[in-house]
């Protein structure tokens, strides 16, 4: 018989990384289960971005802290993650985008994004990069950006000083149920705990089917570019009315070009290819944004995945009918929010009263489902 | 705007343009793709810029090949920079910059002839100015009649040790020494595969003697320690090695010099098998990681074949058979294919004894100083590769978020040979356990206003807007 751990975690990202460093430091006795290294999937190969003119509305309240805590990294996770808080722009070029951006804008600020819509000659002020042809934008005080690749070593490092059991290249297999709590089955033999977090990216629902929960998560192949090294050719997080750009130079001077324009990939394979058009489509908008950026060369691209629930908000809660099982995931444009969220559920688990609402999956699945056990 | 063709051969070195004159002239539809403005690889490299070359055998071979490729009915992309190659429902995708701009082809058959990258094990000062690859020597030689340095050592490992010395010696330069890693026991051994290629032999004794007739100081079983000037090369101090490559106990010598030509072998350059996820396996004297080939060369994805120093370093004469036999194949001509792979045999032993002259000593890599940087790219010193492997990086993927290593404008082709076997050595794994860097584009660097080409903003397709 393995020892039993207070709680397992099963994923290493973001959500699964904060949740087990949380609830270590909350006293509990934590084992955290991971297929790969830590950080290596959605939570490693992002863009990095810290914006609310991403966020999904329902989030901002979210992400506002989750900001905070990300800003704050060195003292609570202990490492720097490279993050720079920074002026972020959305752009509108055309009619529609004014419209688009006009509209979404006012309904972010209404949910509590500092976000004000200002013309071209003051965005060009906050921006001396910006291109030509820009016809409004909307501009938030409150954006920025870290190293997404840097989070790995930095929870690594987090985990193993608040005395997590870091399992790490072991991959989840199943889940049962058993007295007194649950069994991650492992090659390398199962993992106890009395108390359960499915963490797993756009692999949730095949690990939420082992529990007899039908969770449909969709996943979304991100195609991200990145530059070489050049001149400082822009201070600001870059994004545009349909959300489908994000661009911000790096300290070290490279520019990573994002937006979630969809590669060639899925759950079992990983971000196989990148689709050519697309990413001349992308670049395309980013030197249209930033017409310096085209002395750069384009040094690298690559897809990742991104995990999607049928509502497009998270899946942050108990799982119902399951005593001690909870899920942590699903948060669009996680990176920036991920964080917050999952200290909320590491402080439902600790029996702490978490200062927003969870979001609970009852709304995502077939009535009945996962209740009969 | 899509050109199809029957297929697609990235590479006009003699492996690639063999392949595809050859299959072009048996009817198929070809494009070959090189990112020289003219053919024959980097052994048979034409001259550039009014140069008009050495007038040597490789010259005139590149000649004989560039004739008959211009005289095929293949299509040639000559000055394309392939930057993506993908997976099509009907075969692959390559997109290319060339001075007409953006342009993409397709076929249902892709021939990867892209050759070898030049290896250099790091020592202190190998990034000193005036230190160049053996390989980029010749290049300059070749093409542009332009030699490095008043007063030069030559040093390494293996045949191009002697093509370069002797270029030099032709070209009127003191070679200051010869240092070859080497000792004379190393190629003795392999002399009678050497004299079973009696042309070869000969051209590797011509060079020798040219270098021996100068004068030149021949030193084997030694190798560079370090390079010392900092703003450019002054001196180069050299010791004893082993045959593994690792310095031994010996008195170091200084000599006075104003550049250090240097290459320690050649690898595979596999960056597009790699990219399209093919199977790899690891071969020390092939150069390292190479694509799995069946007899046809194909790939483990169909339809993807590879030939030549990219699928295996082999050397020309191999890889002008693999262009022919493959060419002959993709043509459906199967007799002619199978009589000249018969070919290949009777010059594998010479092929294998030169390889293995260039193949990666890892006591040499594991003699590393831990300041030494190895990957130049990023300023990752070996310390920082070792340090990164004791904080928890056990994948080579990983490595780069630990380190940043492999993340620069190379993407790892200079440094990938030697932070594997760091990475191997560290862990006790096995280079194939270790793994190599995932392949992704672009291929090459390419500045991004080539790859946006001429546009408007309303021909951008922009996807559905995100949710709100």
């Amino acid at each position: 018989m393995s020892a039993r751990h207070d709680l397992v975690v099963v994923g290493g990202g973001i959500h699964g990384c904060t949740v087990a460093l949380m609830a270590a430091r909350g006293g509990l006795k934590v084992a955290l289960v991971e297929r790969g290294a830590l950080c290596r999937e959605a939570s490693g190969v992002n863009a990095g971005t810290l914006t609310l003119q991403m966020t999904r509305v329902a989030l901002i309240p979210y992400a506002l802290r989750a900001h905070a805590m990300w800003a704050d990294a060195p003292n609570w996770l202990g490492h720097d993650v490279g993050v720079v808080v920074c002026d972020g722009l959305s752009l509108a070029f055309t009619e529609r985008e004014e419209e688009l951006l006009s509209y979404r804008a006012g309904k972010r600020r209404e949910a509590g994004a500092p976000i004000e819509l200002i013309g071209a000659n003051a965005a060009r002020e906050v921006e001396p990069g910006l291109g030509d042809g820009v016809r409004l934008a909307g501009h938030c005080k409150v954006d920025g950006y870290a190293n997404a690749y840097l989070t790995g070593l930095a929870f690594h490092r987090a985990l193993t000083d608040a005395g997590v059991t870091l399992m790490e290249h072991r991959a989840a297999t199943g889940i049962e149920r058993e007295e007194g709590g649950f069994a991650v089955q492992t090659a390398q033999g199962p993992v106890r705990g009395k108390r359960l977090v499915i963490a797993g990216g756009v692999w949730i629902e095949p690990m939420m089917a082992w529990l007899g929960v039908p969770l449909p998560i969709k996943v979304l192949v991100n195609q991200l570019a990145v530059t070489e090294r050049q001149r400082p050719v822009m201070r600001t997080v870059i994004g545009i009315a349909s959300g489908l750009l994000s661009l911000k130079q790096y300290p070290h001077g490279t520019t990573v070009i994002g937006g979630g324009w969809q590669g060639v990939g899925d759950r079992e394979r990983g971000g196989v290819a990148l689709m050519p058009e697309r990413l001349i489509g992308n670049v395309r908008l980013a030197c249209h944004a930033i017409p310096a950026l085209k002395e750069a060369r384009l040094a690298r691209a690559w897809a990742g995945l991104e995990a999607e629930t049928a509502d497009a908000l998270p899946a942050v809660g108990p799982i119902p009918g399951i005593p001690d099982a909870y899920v942590c995931g699903s948060v669009h444009s996680g990176y920036t929010s991920g964080p917050y969220l999952a200290r909320l559920l590491a402080d439902l688990i600790l029996e702490r009263e978490p200062a927003l609402p969870l979001f609970p999956i009852d709304r995502l699945l077939p009535p009945q489902a996962g209740r009969a056990a | 705007m899509m050109a199809a063709f029957d297929v697609i051969v990235l590479g006009a070195g003699p492996a690639g343009a063999t392949c595809a004159a050859t299959a072009a002239e048996a009817g198929r539809r070809v494009a070959v793709i090189d990112e020289q403005p003219r053919a024959g690889g980097q052994v048979w490299r034409a001259p550039m810029g009014g140069f008009p070359g050495k007038g040597d055998a490789d010259q005139a071979s590149g000649d004989t090949l560039r004739r008959r490729l211009a005289a095929s009915p293949a299509t040639r992309r000559l000055g394309h920079r392939v930057w993506s190659v993908v997976r099509t429902d009907t075969g692959y995708r390559v997109d290319t910059l060339g001075p007409d701009g953006p342009t993409a082809l397709e076929a249902p058959f892709l021939v990867v002839a892209t050759g070898a990258h030049e290896r250099v094990v790091p020592f202190p000062g190998w990034t000193t100015p005036g230190v160049i690859g053996l390989a980029a020597a010749t290049v300059l030689l070749k093409s542009h009649g332009v030699v490095p340095g008043r007063r030069l050592v030559v040093a390494g490992c293996g045949p191009l040790l002697a093509v370069v010395a002797a270029g030099l010696v032709k070209a009127g330069t003191e070679v200051a020494a010869v240092v070859d890693i080497a000792p004379r026991s190393a190629w003795l051994t392999r002399l009678p595969a050497i004299l079973g290629q009696p042309r070869l032999a000969a051209r590797g004794l011509a060079w020798g003697f040219a270098v021996a007739k100068a004068g030149v100081p021949v030193l084997s079983g030694h190798g560079v320690r370090r390079v010392e000037g900092g703003e450019a090369v002054t001196r180069v101090v050299i010791g004893p090695v082993d045959a593994d490559g690792a310095p031994t106990e010996g008195p170091e010598q200084i000599i006075e010099a104003d550049g250090l030509i240097i290459g320690h072998g050649l690898t595979t350059a596999c960056e597009v098998t790699r990219l399209l996820r093919a199977e790899h396996r690891f071969d020390r004297l092939r150069g390292g990681w190479i694509p799995v080939v069946d007899g046809a060369f194909q790939t483990s994805l169909p339809g993807l074949h590879a030939i030549g120093d990219g699928a295996g370093i082999r050397g020309q004469a191999m890889a002008s058979l693999a262009g022919e036999a493959l060419g002959w194949h993709l043509a459906g001509r199967m007799a002619e294919a199978e009589a000249t792979r018969a070919n290949m045999a009777a010059a594998t032993p010479f092929s294998d004894a030169m390889a293995g002259l260039m193949a990666q000593r890892p006591a040499q890599v594991r003699a590393i100083a831990a300041d030494t940087v190895v990957c130049r790219c990023e300023d990752v010193t070996r310390a920082e590769i070792d340090s990164a492997v004791d904080a928890g990086a056990t994948q080579i993927d990983q490595l780069k978020h630990f380190t940043r290593c492999g993340m620069g404008p190379c993407q790892g082709r200079s440094c990938a040979d030697t932070v594997q076997e760091l990475m191997a050595a560290r862990l006790r794994m096995s280079r194939q356990e270790v793994g190599q860097w995932t392949g992704r584009p672009p291929l090459r660097p390419v500045p991004l206003g080539e790859v946006i080409g001429a546009f408007s903003y309303d021909d951008i397709p922009i996807p559905t807007p995100a949710p709100l």
